[in-house]
C-alpha cells in the first residue's frame, strides 16, 4: 500500500509548526500505525533528514503514552483503538493527516510530542488513597461487592492518554478526572476521603486550564478503552456533596 | 575483532558475603531487619535518595521512602511515571494467602519458585519474598487496587504455569496497570506532600561513584538536551529488564539496559546475564517491519489447550481437522501439570513442534492455543470475564476471532532474570547502589514462574529496600559540603557528554535501528531459545563485527541540544551491544543446562534440561575489566539446606 502522509512538524515549543508531506510506500496491511511511521522515520534516517518525533512506547494500547490525531480524530477512527494498536488494514490508499493532541494545556514539544504533565498533576492534588505502607488490613478483612469492584476497574482501566482533552472542544479533562474519582470513590477504601478527593481533583483540574464539561461527549467517543460519560456526572455529584458539606481536608 | 579470541574471561576470587544472615529460614528477614541501624524519623529528611525508574520496583519504594520522610528524587523517561512497562503485565501476582484452602504456604510458594528458576536462586531470598507476598496484596487493597471479587465480595484467585494451587490475584488481564497505577498514585501523594521529587523524560546516563561509594547519576533532559548531575546519599536503580537485546521482544520500545550498564562499566557486578526468559504464549511475528512482539497472558492456559496438527505441513483450516489428527502435546507429555507447564519447558515444546514441520500460521513459526472446548464447556460469557481484553487485543492483531478460530501464539524474548549482582540488602558491589525488581538479578533462578515478577518488583519496593537502605543510610551518610561541583560529578557529566558527541559524529550511513534489528537477530538466533557453543563463538563474533561496524557507520541524526529520539535510541543500542556480548559469554561458560538457559550439549535422553549442579550450583557475577579487556568470573556458590535439589519434572 502506498500513503501521502501530511504530518505536523514543529521544532520546539517556541517554534510556529507547519504540516509536511510526504509519501511512503510499501506499506503492509498488518502494519500498525506506529510502524508504518516507523518505516517513514527510516526513509528519513537513511536520507539524512529529521525523523519525525512521536510518543509511544508499549505498543500493545496500555501505557497511554502514544498520542496521535489522525484524520481529525484522536487515536484514529478505529473505535476503542489506540494509536499503536491501530493497523494500516484499516486505512484506504490516499492521504492521511496527523498532528499532535491539540490543547492549551497540553503545549507542544516538538513535532507529534506533547506535555501531558498537567495530568500528572490532577493525580497528585488528590488522586490517590491515603494507604500507609506497613500496617494494611488483611486484604479480604474489607468485603467488596463484585458490582462495585469490576465499576471500579471500569473506572480504573483509564490509560490516561489525554485523548479526551485533544477531542473536547472545551479541552476539559473531565472524562480523565471522573474516572479517577469514580474508581476510589466506589470503593469501600476510598470513602472517607471521598468528597475532599472530589474537591480537590476538579480544583487543580480547573487550575490546569482544562475547559469546562458541557456534555458534548466527544471524549468518551474517542476514548480507546471506553470509559463512560455518566464517570463525570459521577465527579460532579461528589463535588456538590463536598461544597454542601465539609471536605474534610484542609 | 573478527579472529576468536583465546581468552574471553577470566577467574577471579568468589564471593564470599551475600549479607544473609543464618539460622532457621522463616526468622532470617526478621534478624537482619533488627540487626540493620535505624535512622530516626527526626534525621530522615538528611538524607537523601534517587530513584531512576517508575515501574512497581521504583514508584513503590520512591513512594515508601518519601512517605519515610527520606528526600527523594525519582527520574522515568516516560512522560509520566504512569506509563513504566510494569503496566503491561497481565496475568496476576502470587500471593501465599491460601484463601482456597488449597494447601499453599509460605514454604509451598517458596518451594515452587526455587524449582521454577532451576535451583539457581537463594534460598533465603526467595523465602523472604514468599513471606512478604502476603503483605502486597494486603498493601494494594487498601491502596484502592481493584482485584478481582466473586459475589460474596472476596478476592477471586487463579492459578498460573509451573503451581498447583490457585494462588495468583488478579485485576481482569490487566493486574500490572493497576498494581502501577497503585503505586504510582502513592508516588504522586508523596509529590504533592514534597518528599519525592519527580523527573520525568530524563535518562540516566552515568553513575556518579566518589570514594568507592555511589553517590548520584548524571542524567540527560530528554527534552532540552541538558546534561545535570544530582548527588544523594545513596541511589537505586529500578530500570527493569533488558529484553530489548532482541530488538524484538515483549517489552516497551524504550525499555533499556543503559543504567545498569553504565553501572556495570564503572564496578556494579552482572549476573547471569544469559538468563533470559522465552515467554511461551506470544501473537508469532508477521513481518519484517514488526517493531515488537505482543504477549497474550499466561493465565490463557487455564483454559486455552495447545495443539500442532499431527501431519507435518497439515495446511487446513483448524476448524476442519479432526480431533484425532490433532497432537496436544504439552498434555501428553507433561500429564500432571498439563497446558500449565512452566514457561521454559512450553516454550522449547512449541519451538520443537515447528522444527518439526507442524507449526502453523505464517513461516510455520506458531502453535494453535484453542478455546473451543472452554467455550463449549463455560460458555462464551464466562470467557469474556475472564479474558475478554486479550481476546480483543488478539483481535486487533490479528484480524482474526479467537472465539471462532484458534489464536495462534509462539515463544518471544521477554523477561531478564540476570541483572546487576545485589546482595540480600539488595545492595550492589559498588556500596550505596541498590537494584530492585528486574534490574536486580535476586529472586527468580534460571526461570520465572508466572505472577513472579510483580511480587517481586512490589516486595523490593514497599517492604524489603525500605527497611535494608536505612541501614546503609544510618551508616554512611554524605559527607558535609559533597555536591555537583565535586570532580567526580564533573567527571561524569564530561564522559556522558564525549560519549553523546562521539555517537553524534560517526556521521555515517546505516540506522540506528536496522544495527539493532540485525543484533537483535544474531542474539535470537544463538542465545535464545537454544544455545550451542559453537553457534555462541559464532555470535561473539559477530557483536563484535557489528558493534565495529555501528561505531563506523551508523548514522545520528540531528543534535544533543534538542528533543532526539535518535540519538536517545543510539545510546542505548551501543550499550546493547556491550551487553549481549556478555550474555553470550555467560551462556558459552555454563554448560549446563538449566531453566530457560538451554544448551543443546546438556539434555537428558527426553530431550528436557539437564542441570549440573556439581560444577554450576552458583550465582555467575561478571566483573568489568575495561573495554577490550575479558571480564572477570566471579562464582557465588548457591547453598541449599531447606530444599532438596531434584531434577526438576513436570510430568
Amino acid at each position: 500500500m502506498n500513503f501521502t502522509l501530511r504530518i505536523w512538524r514543529q521544532h520546539d515549543a517556541d517554534t510556529p509548526g507547519r504540516m509536511v508531506t510526504y509519501p511512503v510506500e510499501g506499506i503492509t496491511p498488518d502494519m500498525s500505525f506506529l510502524e508504518m511511521l516507523d518505516v517513514l522515520n527510516e526513509q528519513l534516517a537513511a536520507a539524512g533528514d529529521e525523523p519525525v518525533a512521536f510518543d509511544h512506547d508499549c505498543r500493545e494500547g496500555i501505557c497511554g503514552m502514544c498520542s496521535l490525531v489522525i484524520n481529525g480524530i484522536a487515536h484514529g477512527p478505529q473505535a476503542l483503538t489506540t494509536a499503536c494498536q491501530l493497523y494500516m488494514r484499516h486505512f484506504r490508499e490516499g492521504v492521511i493527516d496527523v498532528e499532535p493532541w491539540r490543547s492549551e494545556s497540553f503545549p507542544v514539544l516538538r513535532d507529534l510530542i506533547v506535555d501531558r504533565s498537567a495530568l500528572d498533576r490532577i493525580i497528585q492534588a488528590g488522586g490517590y488513597i491515603s494507604a500507609p505502607t506497613g500496617a494494611a488490613p488483611d486484604a479480604a478483612a474489607v468485603l467488596v461487592p463484585k458490582e462495585d469492584a469490576d465499576r471500579a476497574f471500569d473506572a480504573a482501566t483509564c490509560i490516561g492518554c489525554g485523548a479526551c482533552v485533544a477531542a473536547c472542544p472545551n479541552g476539559c479533562a473531565m472524562l480523565f478526572t471522573g474516572a479517577k474519582a469514580t474508581h476510589l470513590g466506589t470503593l469501600p477504601q476510598g470513602q472517607p476521603e471521598r468528597s475532599w478527593r472530589a474537591l480537590a481533583l476538579i480544583t487543580q483540574h480547573d487550575a490546569e486550564g482544562f475547559g469546562g464539561c458541557t456534555q458534548i461527549g466527544e471524549c468518551t467517543a474517542v476514548c480507546p478503552v471506553g470509559i463512560p460519560l455518566d464517570m463525570i456526572s459521577r465527579l460532579n455529584a461528589d463535588v456538590l456533596s463536598a461544597l454542601r458539606g465539609t471536605p474534610g481536608r484542609p | 575483532m573478527g579472529a576468536v579470541r583465546a581468552e574471553l574471561f577470566t577467574t577471579g576470587e568468589p564471593i564470599a558475603d551475600t549479607k544473609a544472615p543464618t539460622g532457621p529460614i522463616q526468622d532470617r528477614w526478621d534478624a537482619r531487619r533488627f540487626a540493620l541501624n535505624l535512622v530516626s524519623p527526626a534525621n530522615r529528611r538528611r538524607r537523601s535518595v534517587i530513584v531512576v525508574g517508575t515501574g512497581l520496583a521504583g514508584a513503590s519504594a520512591a513512594a515508601t521512602l518519601g512517605e519515610a520522610g527520606y528526600r527523594v528524587k525519582s527520574f522515568c523517561y516516560q512522560d509520566s511515571p504512569r506509563r513504566a512497562h510494569s503496566i503491561a503485565a497481565q496475568g496476576g501476582i502470587n500471593a501465599a494467602k491460601d484463601y482456597r484452602n488449597d494447601g499453599d504456604s509460605i514454604r509451598r510458594l517458596f518451594y515452587d519458585t526455587v524449582k521454577g528458576g532451576d535451583y539457581r536462586s537463594r534460598e533465603s531470598n526467595v523465602y523472604r519474598l514468599a513471606q512478604v507476598s502476603s503483605a502486597i496484596i494486603d498493601q494494594c487493597v487498601a491502596q484502592g487496587v481493584p482485584f478481582a471479587r466473586d459475589y460474596g465480595g472476596l478476592l477471586d484467585t487463579r492459578s498460573f504455569g509451573g503451581v498447583q494451587v490457585s494462588r495468583t490475584f488478579y485485576a481482569r488481564g490487566q493486574t500490572g496497570q493497576q498494581l502501577l497505577l497503585g503505586a504510582y498514585q502513592a508516588l504522586e501523594r508523596q509529590a504533592a506532600a514534597g518528599t519525592v521529587r519527580v523527573g520525568t523524560r530524563h535518562e540516566m546516563l552515568e553513575l556518579i561513584v566518589i570514594d568507592g561509594a555511589a553517590r548520584g547519576v548524571v542524567v540527560r533532559d530528554l527534552v532540552t538536551g541538558g546534561l545535570r548531575a544530582h548527588l544523594a546519599d545513596a541511589v537505586v536503580l529500578a530500570t527493569g529488564g533488558y529484553s530489548n537485546v532482541y530488538h524484538l521482544s515483549t517489552n516497551a520500545m524504550g525499555c533499556n539496559a543503559s543504567a545498569i550498564w553504565r553501572a556495570h562499566r564503572k564496578g556494579a557486578f552482572f549476573a547471569n546475564p544469559c538468563f533470559t526468559q522465552i515467554h511461551p504464549t506470544c501473537i508469532p511475528v508477521s513481518g519484517v517491519h514488526q517493531s515488537k512482539l505482543t504477549l497474550m497472558s499466561e493465565s490463557l492456559r487455564n483454559d486455552g489447550r495447545i495443539w500442532v496438527p499431527r501431519q507435518a505441513g497439515d495446511g487446513r483450516d483448524p476448524r476442519e481437522i479432526p480431533e484425532s489428527e490433532r497432537d496436544y502435546y504439552l498434555e501428553r507429555a507433561y500429564p500432571s501439570f498439563g497446558n500449565l507447564v512452566p514457561r521454559d519447558v512450553a516454550s522449547r515444546a512449541a519451538k520443537n513442534q515447528c522444527d518439526a514441520g507442524r507449526g502453523v500460521g505464517p513461516g510455520g513459526r506458531g502453535v494453535y492455543l484453542d478455546f473451543a472446548e472452554a467455550v463449549g464447556r463455560l460458555g462464551r460469557a464466562a470467557i469474556e470475564e475472564r479474558y475478554g481484553n486479550l481476546f480483543e487485543m488478539y483481535q486487533k492483531i490479528t484480524d482474526e476471532d479467537p472465539y471462532q478460530v484458534p489464536m495462534r501464539i509462539y515463544p518471544a524474548a521477554h523477561y531478564t532474570m540476570g541483572g546487576l549482582w545485589v546482595d540480600y540488602d539488595l545492595e550492589s558491589t559498588i556500596p550505596g547502589l541498590f537494584v530492585v525488581g528486574e534490574a536486580n538479578f535476586s529472586d527468580h533462578g534460571a526461570n520465572r514462574l508466572g505472577a513472579s515478577a510483580l511480587m517481586q518488583g512490589l516486595a523490593d519496593g514497599y517492604f524489603i529496600l525500605p527497611n535494608t537502605i536505612s541501614g546503609y543510610l544510618a551508616r554512611n551518610p554524605r559527607p558535609e559540603g559533597l555536591d555537583e561541583t565535586h570532580p567526580a560529578a564533573v567527571e561524569a557529566v564530561k564522559d556522558a557528554r564525549r560519549r553523546i558527541g562521539s555517537l553524534l559524529a560517526i556521521d555515517g550511513r546505516r540506522t540506528v535501528e536496522s544495527f539493532h534489528r540485525e543484533l537483535g537477530s544474531i542474539v535470537w538466533e544463538h542465545c535464545g531459545m537454544e544455545r550451542t557453543a559453537l553457534g555462541l563463538r559464532e555470535a561473539i563474533d559477530a557483536i563484535g563485527a557489528l558493534r565495529e561496524e555501528f561505531w563506523a557507520d551508523a548514522k545520528v541524526t540531528g543534535t544533543d541540544g534538542e528533543l532526539n529520539q535518535t540519538l536517545e535510541r543510539a545510546g542505548r543500542v551501543a550499550d546493547f551491544f556491550e551487553l549481549a556480548e556478555l550474555m553470550c559469554i555467560d551462556a558459552l561458560h555454563r554448560d549446563e543446562s538449566c531453566g530457560s538457559h538451554f544448551r543443546s550439549e546438556s539434555q537428558t535422553a527426553d530431550g528436557e534440561a539437564l542441570r549440573d549442579d556439581e560444577h554450576f550450583a552458583y550465582v555467575a557475577a561478571w566483573e568489568f575489566t575495561g573495554d577490550g579487556s575479558a571480564p572477570v568470573l566471579h562464582r557465588e556458590p548457591l547453598v541449599f539446606q531447606n530444599l532438596e535439589l531434584t531434577q526438576r519434572s513436570y510430568r
